[in-house]
């Protein structure tokens, strides 16, 4: 971004002042992420970076959390982290499943009413979560299934797959239909079709709708409190209860392993974009 | 016989059209089959769900079903003297079923809701029912006046008559701060009663606030993503995508630290010597702290429609309004900023959509007054059980969302919305 020679002063002074604006978003963005690394190696439990840790002294330092988050008498961070994963993981199938086929449909030229349709596919995202909240849970106590995992699996299936309808209809859309009609007259029934043809070709928007699936249940934390049970407790809601009872040292030794888990994501994340859009031809 | 002739038929005899549209029905078919289960799902699930949201908080049927004789017999009473005997009699013995049924309670309950004072006079009137104090074959009219003097204010009948509607907008008019007064008029409650309207208002000025702090923020950095050189704007776009996909509870718990009144915000503002050691304000829990957590946790989602939008600009249209004799001012003011009104609405509508359901942050960082309606939606469904209630509440934010849905497709176009 180096300026022109002939650029006047008052310019070049705007200019340097833009850069000063977004290096300070920047960090607004990223820091509050990095405070929370160290301190989750506090030695002792206060928020706080104590004297030692500013001096660096090794002593300062301690996994300390990171064993009482393992191993802590009455903890309930590993069934929090077994009900978070299991949920999550099949809320994502059930998502990808229904949100795939559903895109597939819905990128059809013959699809009647797509407007109103699409609109219905995509409200969860759009209505807020505590709305949605106060609906699913009164479906799911009517049915029965307030605080089972079933009924917070359903829930998450319902807003992870706008996400996923979202990034395969964008896939579709750049999606070449010769080749579909092409097997089809070399005598592929439909289903073959999908899976040896069409499917690797979306794969990478499936997947990433897949991600956003599995974040949003990961995260969610406003619908579940309204469902979940004292067994069905997942890691979001034992951070709010911990976040509003005591901030805790423990939580943030939870919060690195979930900022851990989020780069990982992101990182496959990315790498299947580009991917993707190697795929599709659009080069940038 | 000319017109057949010249229809053109398949190769099976059947005339062109009618196969094609034969094809056609079955594609349509076929794509809607794909759609279905989803769509049927989500109707099941949560639009049905949403529905019932409705029902639910206008219903006021318990009270309709508990005394129908006494209403039955009320409709002919004109409600300005004490009503006739009949109406006396009728609530007797719809009250007698209820005292079998053990439902009195709720009576009183409902009731008083109604009318402050109906709890004291029907458990006055329940134990006389009890010990079988009332006789029948005397006036029944006589007897309930003389079981409390309540009971002879006709104030208090004319309460009973205005639950009669299986319907009712009160859970409406609580959440505006009003109710319907004994002339079936809309009231304001009284001053130092009136908290939802505040929250609504603070709501409304938060999500407000949140959406033009992420705008004022957004904007430069979307900027400089989309006309960086590639290598580098890929390892900037980090600093927007790690929040983005980080837990909203890491991002909360990480400015209660940063935040708080030891925190490291402050220990800088000491520092620089801002404030005094002794003398550090008070970031936390008030609305200092629901802005800033809930500026940088909506940031991305203004940030990725913009430098989407942003992206697709190309460079030498500001060169081209540069060599015409624009300033580097006029040229983006004119030929830059209009091309990024899409992503402006797109980042805008999101986030002000997002930040006015809001309910975590505000919980945590926000203290007594971060409070939104979201918070008191939860509220009212956990701790209160006023479900009614709070499905009324939750539909007037939904309406208000699509209101501003509707506005935004009007004005912009739904269509500009994309995912990063």
């Amino acid at each position: 971004m180096a300026l022109p020679k002939y650029t006047e002063t008052r310019y070049r002074i705007w200019h340097y002042f833009y850069i000063a604006i977004c290096t300070f978003v920047f960090i607004f963005l990223i820091a509050p992420l990095f405070v929370i690394f160290p301190l989750s190696f506090n030695a002792e439990e206060f928020l706080v970076f104590s004297e030692g840790m500013k001096n660096l002294d090794p002593d300062a330092f301690s996994l300390r959390w990171y064993k009482d988050m393992v191993y802590g008498t009455k903890n309930p961070w590993g069934l929090a982290a077994k009900n978070s994963f299991i949920i999550a993981i099949f809320a994502t199938l059930g998502s990808v499943i229904l949100g795939t086929v559903a895109a597939l449909g819905l990128s059809s030229r013959h699809m009647p009413f797509k407007g109103i349709i699409m609109a219905t596919l995509i409200s969860p995202m759009i209505v807020p979560l505590i709305i949605s909240g106060v609906a699913i849970f009164f479906f799911m106590a009517k049915a029965g299934l307030a605080a089972t995992h079933t009924g917070i699996v359903l829930a998450h299936i319902i807003l992870g797959t706008p996400f996923v309808v979202i990034t395969v209809t964008a896939t579709l859309s750049g999606f070449d239909h010769s080749v579909t009609r092409a097997a089809a007259s070399l005598g592929s029934n439909p289903v073959n079709t999908f899976m040896k043809v069409t499917l690797p070709l979306i794969l990478p928007g499936v997947i990433s709708g897949g991600l956003f699936a599995f974040v949003t249940s990961f995260d969610e934390v406003v619908v579940v409190l309204f469902l979940a049970g004292l067994e069905n407790t997942t890691i979001p809601i034992q951070m709010w209860t911990g976040l509003r009872e005591q901030l805790s040292p423990t939580i943030l030794a939870v919060a690195t392993c979930l900022i851990v888990l989020s780069t990982l994501i992101l990182i496959s994340a990315e790498l299947l974009r580009r991917r993707s859009e190697r795929l599709r031809g659009i080069n940038r | 016989m000319s017109n057949e002739t010249k229809q053109i038929l398949t190769t099976d005899g059947i005339p062109l059209e009618i196969s094609l549209k034969k094809a056609e029905r079955k594609n349509k078919i076929k794509a809607f089959l794909l759609v279905a289960p989803l769509l049927l799902f989500l109707i099941i699930t949560y639009i049905f769900p949403i529905g019932e949201m409705f029902t639910r908080s206008i219903d006021d049927k318990m009270i309709t079903n508990m005394l129908p004789k006494t209403f039955k017999s009320m409709e002919t009473w004109d409600g300005k003297e004490l009503p006739s005997e009949e109406v006396f009699a009728s609530f007797l013995s719809d009250f007698k079923i209820l005292v079998e049924k053990k439902e009195h309670g709720k009576l009183a309950q409902r009731l008083n809701k109604e009318k402050n004072g109906f709890n004291t006079i029907t458990k006055k009137l329940f134990r006389q029912v009890k010990r079988n104090k009332i006789d029948e074959t005397q006036s029944i009219k006589e007897q309930i006046m003389k079981v409390h003097k309540r009971w002879r204010n006709v104030e208090y009948w004319q309460a009973i008559k205005r639950t009669a509607p299986p319907y009712t907008s009160a859970k409406y008019l609580k959440a505006m701060d009003m109710y319907l007064n004994e002339d079936n008029k809309i009231t304001q409650v009284s001053e130092d009663r009136r908290i939802h309207r505040i929250l609504w208002l603070r709501t409304v000025e938060v999500a407000f606030f949140v959406t033009v702090f992420c705008f004022l923020m957004g904007y430069p950095i979307a900027h400089l993503l989309a006309t960086l050189p590639m290598k580098y704007s890929n390892l900037l776009m980090i600093c927007v995508l790690l929040p983005f996909w980080t837990s909203l509870l890491v991002r909360t718990a990480s400015w209660m630290i940063l935040l708080q009144q030891q925190g490291v915000v402050n220990d800088f503002f000491v520092l620089i010597g801002l404030v005094s050691d002794d003398n550090r304000p008070e970031m936390m829990y008030n609305k200092v702290g629901t802005y800033v957590a809930m500026t940088q946790i909506l940031l991305p989602f203004m940030v990725l429609p913009l430098y989407s939008v942003m992206k697709t600009i190309s460079p030498s249209l500001m060169r081209a309004g540069k060599s015409l004799g624009g300033t580097p001012f006029v040229a983006f003011w004119k030929v830059y900023f209009p091309l990024t009104i899409p992503g402006i609405g797109a980042g805008c509508l999101l986030v002000f959509i997002l930040a006015i359901g809001y309910y975590i942050t505000p919980a945590l960082v926000g203290g007594a007054s971060g409070t939104l309606i979201s918070n008191q939606i939860a509220y009212h469904m956990k701790t209160t059980l006023d479900w009614s209630f709070a499905s009324a509440m939750g539909l007037m934010l939904l309406g208000g969302v699509l209101v501003i849905y509707w506005l935004y497709n009007k004005l912009v176009g739904v269509d500009n919305i994309k995912l990063g």
